[in-house]
């Protein structure tokens, strides 16, 4: 489903990734892990298109075609989601609101038909009582004032809404607590089938107790360096990222 | 069922905004009709001819030559002070009336010219009843002459007057003669006294005691004439314990040279009564190269007389290519209200100098300013704002917000408050901020699969929220595709 | 609202004649700035209807006459010289009625690359160098106060950092102005160059007897590339001066100037800065404190312009109002055409204690670039009752109560000020200020 191939990108004339390669196949979901600075978030960021990552080398290919090529939102319709970590406040502009342009826009370009309100309505409640979101977060504007965790939900609320084919989740743990971990994490398991595919962005292994990824990697300098099946995870768990490096004392 | 209107909202935003943002000033249009023009320039003559072509008592002449001869003593004196630069306005080159040829005054829609029943139609407005929105009375002003007034006899028979200003004249020059001038005298600055001296027509609204206007008024103003000044004047009386929600539009058609428009509008309201003044100013900017559009010089001024009696502004101005506008309030009745919501955009080479001025006199009074001003392209948006707390003003309280949003490195936005405080239990807080909008929040809204045109306007409808919802629902709708509209083009 | 002209003044304030234009031994191009100037107030003082002086009218002022001193200083008295006395070391740099007063001063040793003189023996020994910055940034075509301080300009000094160097202890200029049968009228010029990397902390003192004159001080103070520039100023002058003070500043790139002001005193007060900000990152702070009563006329008025990218602004205003006194604050801020990630925030906030006081403010933000953070908040209002009832509740009794929330209020300004001698010097200012305007407080 992803390709990507010797991904070299440049971060304000920093060269953050170096020779990326990773493919993901439909249904599977892979785990990415590394310490600080090591091109996690930039991998996101270029998988999603955004400005000022510039990719000096290599290829994406998303089902065969080049996605390197499309614009933020042109990936958004293709099927293309991140997750971010930190969640943008749109100051005035309803979630709901916000929820509804997306997700038509999205519908439109895939051919599909739109929502009116009433359908859209019924939707949205659906998804939101899965994850315990009120009726009140919505009518909030966006991100403005959510704490972390509803920030994250509110993340996932979309991923469901947009059925994107493609997730990238960047540190969606982060700033949660047990239970809305536990909420959200459930929210990620239920999106899960066998022709969408994901891939976890995560520092912890703590995500990876509740969501189980097939493939994990570490990534290290903006390569990855080592990858494993979910054992991996806990092998670095227990003895940090230096210590899984490959050449560590086993 | 609460979440109801947010999805109602919601469902018009992601419909329209992709018909819209397409769109260039739809109204550009010329209807095709036989005028009676007076003759080019302005002298004493013309004013006499305004006045003699509406059969006018002594005493209204007699106030329009006074302004007029006052207005001589200005000299070429314009005031310089706001933040505008424009050629030298050529008052002699210009027609100061211009109306349709029909039979004088149609009594009913069937008398009035087929032609400008088209026109209203093409604009979105039927001034047929059976056609027309349900809860709007429109007054439909064509140049200097109002030329249908839908439900005046309904409003009639409730007490409410309705009517065009040369209308109220004939008929209630008792009303007219005690109120006119009162709030904006003639001298009041170049513009008014202008005004004063040659303003063709305009609405004229009085609401009994008591009394509860049913239904939204509105007046459309449209210039059509080319090289024709419009100086409307509009006069509202709320009196005791009366509410009246009160509804301005505009258009013009796309020409190449500017025209001047200055109007007065004159609202009182006296114990316990309220006005709601909305406006949705949308004259020709002029075209992308600054060519063009409407010098838009407007005195509007609000006088809360009575005690408790509301004055409560809302403006949304995307057109003209020149604006200087401060719609006021003069807050004399103790515990009086006013407000002032705006949104003021501009594109390419349009220039805004507008706010507002709140005046407290009486004893805890009240005022909010809540002003959001975008602008995009070369041009540029001054907020200018006025509060003063009397002396006598006990308790007095004002809240001021201004928030500017930039689009585009070539573009201005200022921010000129002046805040006078003279009593020390008022408490006046004002707060302005300038911001652009955030590439954070742009590429949020495309990585959802929002186009970037749509996520500006997203992100602007959101800027704007807190005084689109102070507008009248019909009209809410129309300003936020207007706001999408006026900046097509500016972002990418 | 006004337009811009001005209207001629009946009486200029000069208090002598034209034949007082060409001073002895001074150099050729002095005299042709004073003749300049002179030219510029040839039309008037600025009127009410000049935008900028919309709420500080000088009509009256310009009816007075002032004479100048023309001989050596006179003593000054002890009581005052105590006053000004910061308990800690400092180049102290002594004026009495506009001269400097080289026996009352202590310039003391300064390090290599310093030189603190007055402004007679700069222009003595660097002529060039002072005619090259005298009126570089104080322009007197275009300011008022900066006209009226070239035209009868009355000595003043020069204070240079070179490249690299840097003051430990404080330069203090202490402006003092003794009673005299005549209303004096003292026009000092400091100019102050602060070399790349350099780092300098003036503190100003205007201090008086009682008695009518016209205080008119300029500085020009260049902070060059890197250099650190903190300038604390107290104003406590007797309540029928006139002090009209002008600062005016550029920033190189990189460069910081902080300004502490505090101004209690004169009948009719202007305190203006004009900063140019002419490097990137760099970083200006302006903190004002004004405390006044009785029929005390005290103006703010400052512009910023921020003329490139990448540089801050930060300013806090704050005012006491109490008997009839109007407190005028006017900012500007001005973000030119590409300067983009400028990041500029202005407050100012007036406290009112007293029915007749007038407060008021004219905070602007003038913005040619978008990516911009800017904003500004004035407020004006009386005491919080809140806070005042929580006080007395816990048995405080009003007069006091109402004086520790002013205290508290002025204090925020006060604790700007990053040295603890300094800070107390003007603390004690303040509270004999607060004490001296009784009346509402008790």
């Amino acid at each position: 489903m992803l390709e990507i191939r010797n991904l070299h990108a440049k971060v304000d004339g920093r060269e953050i990734l170096q020779g990326l390669d990773l493919v993901i196949n439909a249904g599977e979901m892979h785990a990415i892990m590394g310490p600080n600075g090591s091109g996690k978030s930039t991998l996101s960021y270029v998988l999603a298109g955004r400005d000022g990552y510039e990719v000096t080398a290599g290829s994406v290919l998303f089902e065969g075609h080049d996605l390197l090529a499309l614009k933020p939102e042109e990936r958004a319709r293709a099927g293309i989601f991140l997750a971010f970590q930190y969640p943008v406040e749109v100051p005035g502009v309803p979630s709901a609101t916000f929820l509804k342009t997306a997700v038509n826009a999205v519908r439109k370009a895939r051919g599909e038909k739109e929502y009116d309100a009433f359908e859209f309505l019924k939707l949205m409640k659906a998804k939101r009582d899965a994850l315990g979101m009120s009726e009140d977060m919505l009518k909030r504007p966006l991100n403005v004032g959510f704490s972390g965790g509803e920030k994250k939900r509110n993340e996932v609320l979309q991923m469901a809404l947009l059925e994107p084919r493609f997730m990238v989740l960047d540190e969606t743990d982060s700033g949660l607590d047990v239970d809305a971990l536990r909420v959200v994490a459930a929210g990620i398991n239920a999106l899960r089938r066998a022709d969408r595919a994901m891939l976890v962005i995560t520092h912890y292994q703590r995500l990876l107790d509740h969501v189980r990824p097939d493939v994990v990697h570490i990534l290290s300098k903006g390569r990855i360096v080592r990858s494993g099946g979910p054992e991996l995870a806990l092998e670095l768990e227990a003895k940090g990222f230096a210590g899984v490096m490959p050449g560590a004392a086993a | 069922m609460a979440e109801t209107p947010v999805l109602t909202r919601a469902e018009e935003n992601a419909a329209q905004i992709d018909a819209l943002v397409n769109e260039k000033y739809r109204y550009g249009f010329v209807t095709d009709i036989d005028s009676d023009f007076a003759p080019k320039g302005l002298n004493e003559d013309i004013v006499r001819f305004i006045s003699a072509k509406k059969n006018e008592p002594e005493w209204l002449l007699e106030w329009r030559l006074k302004a007029f001869r006052f207005w001589l003593s200005l000299g070429e004196d314009e005031p310089g002070w706001a933040n505008l630069r424009y050629p030298k306005i050529d008052y002699q080159d210009a027609y100061y009336y211009a109306a349709p040829k029909q039979a004088a005054g149609p009594k009913s829609l069937d008398e009035v010219d087929p032609e400008l029943l088209k026109t209203y139609e093409k604009l979105g407005i039927p001034l047929a009843e059976r056609a027309a929105l349900a809860g709007v009375a429109v007054d439909a002003v064509f140049d200097s002459v109002s030329v249908a007034t839908t439900f005046k006899d309904k409003l009639a028979a409730m007490g409410i007057i309705f009517c065009s200003i040369s209308e109220a004249v004939r008929e209630h020059p008792e009303l007219v003669r005690r109120y006119l001038g009162s709030v904006v005298p003639y001298g009041d600055n170049f513009f008014a006294t202008l005004n004063s001296a040659v303003f063709t027509d305009g609405s004229f609204v009085y609401v009994p005691k008591g009394t509860r206007c049913p239904m939204e008024l509105s007046t459309y103003f449209r210039i059509n004439a080319a090289k024709t000044g419009q100086f409307e004047r509009t006069l509202i009386i709320a009196d005791e314990g009366s509410y009246v929600s009160y509804l301005e539009g505009c258009t013009a058609p796309m020409r190449d040279e500017n025209q001047l428009h200055a109007a007065v509008v004159e609202l009182v309201a006296l114990d316990d009564a309220e006005i709601k003044y909305s406006t949705v100013q949308n004259w020709y900017p002029g075209d992308a190269d600054g060519k063009g559009g409407i010098y838009n010089f407007v005195t509007k001024r609000g006088a809360c007389r009575g005690r408790n009696s509301k004055i409560s502004w809302t403006q949304v101005e995307t057109g003209s290519a020149i604006t200087w506008k401060y719609p006021s309030c003069i807050l004399q009745g103790d515990n009086s209200v006013g407000e002032f919501y705006s949104i003021a955009v501009t594109n390419n080479f349009q220039q805004a100098d507008t706010g507002t001025k709140m005046i407290h006199i009486g004893k805890n009074t009240s005022s909010r300013i809540i002003s959001k001003g975008i602008s995009a392209g070369r041009s540029s948006a001054t907020y200018r704002g006025l509060v003063r707390i009397q002396a006598g003003a006990e308790g007095a309280r004002n809240h001021t917000q201004c928030d500017s949003l930039l689009i585009g490195a070539k573009c201005a936005a200022h921010t000129v408050p002046y805040i006078e405080s003279r009593n020390p239990s008022a408490r006046v807080e004002h707060e302005a901020t300038t911001s652009k909008i955030s590439e954070d929040q742009l590429f949020y809204c495309r990585s959802r699969g929002i186009a970037q045109e749509d996520a500006v306007a997203l992100i602007v409808n959101g800027f704007c929220r807190e005084v689109l919802q102070a507008l009248p629902m019909e009209f809410a709708v129309e300003a936020q595709k207007l706001v999408g509209v006026s900046l097509e083009g500016s972002v990418g | 609202m006004a337009a811009l002209a001005r209207k001629p003044a009946t009486t200029i304030p000069f208090g002598y004649g034209a034949e007082a234009v060409a001073r002895p031994n001074e150099p050729a191009w002095l005299t042709s700035k004073r003749a300049a100037a002179r030219a510029v107030l040839a039309a008037g003082l600025p009127s009410p209807r000049v935008e900028s002086w919309k709420y500080t009218n000088l009509q009256a002022f310009a009816t007075q006459a002032f004479a100048m001193l023309s001989d050596g200083p006179a003593d000054a008295p002890l009581a005052l010289l105590k006053q000004t006395t910061i308990d800690r070391p400092s180049h102290r740099v002594v004026f009495v009625d506009g001269r400097f007063a080289p026996a009352l001063s202590n310039v003391g040793a300064v390090p290599s690359g310093v030189t603190i003189r007055s402004l007679d023996d700069a222009i003595s020994s660097d002529e060039f160098v002072v005619a090259r910055r005298f009126g570089a940034l104080a322009d007197a075509s275009s300011n008022a106060i900066a006209a009226l301080n070239a035209a009868h300009g009355s000595g003043g000094v020069v204070i240079a950092l070179a490249r690299g160097a840097s003051l430990t202890e404080p330069v203090h200029l202490v402006f003092i102005a003794t009673a005299s049968d005549r209303a004096m009228a003292f026009h000092p010029r400091v100019l102050i160059e602060a070399g790349e990397g350099s780092a300098l902390t003036l503190i100003e003192s205007h201090v008086s007897e009682a008695g009518a004159y016209w205080s008119n001080p300029v500085a020009e103070i260049a902070v060059a590339r890197d250099a650190t520039v903190r300038h604390w100023t107290l104003q406590d002058q007797a309540r029928d001066a006139t002090h009209l003070a002008l600062n005016a500043v550029s920033l190189a790139q990189g460069a910081r100037y902080e300004s502490v002001l505090l101004a209690i005193g004169a009948g009719l007060a202007r305190h203006e800065f004009d900063v140019a900000i002419e490097g990137e990152h760099a970083e200006v702070s302006l903190d004002g404190g004004y405390l006044i009563g009785g029929t005390q006329h005290s103006d703010h008025t400052t512009r910023i312009v921020h003329k490139v990218g990448h540089a801050s602004t930060r300013e806090v205003y704050k005012g006491v109002l109490d008997g009839r006194a109007r407190g005028v604050f006017q900012g500007t801020i001005v973000v030119e055409p590409g300067a983009d990630k400028t990041d500029a925030h202005q407050l100012s906030r007036t406290l009112m204690l007293s029915v007749g006081a007038e407060a008021d403010a004219k905070p602007e933000l003038m913005i040619y670039a978008d990516d911009v953070k800017c904003s500004h908040g004035a407020s004006s209002g009386a005491l919080d009752p809140a806070q005042l009832f929580y006080l007395r509740s816990r048995g405080i009794g009003e007069a006091a109560a109402r004086a520790l929330l002013v205290e508290g209020f002025i204090a925020e300004t006060i604790e700007r000020i990053a040295d603890e001698k300094v800070r107390a010097y003007f603390t004690r200012a303040a509270g004999d200020g607060l004490r001296a305007h009784g009346g509402a407080l008790s």
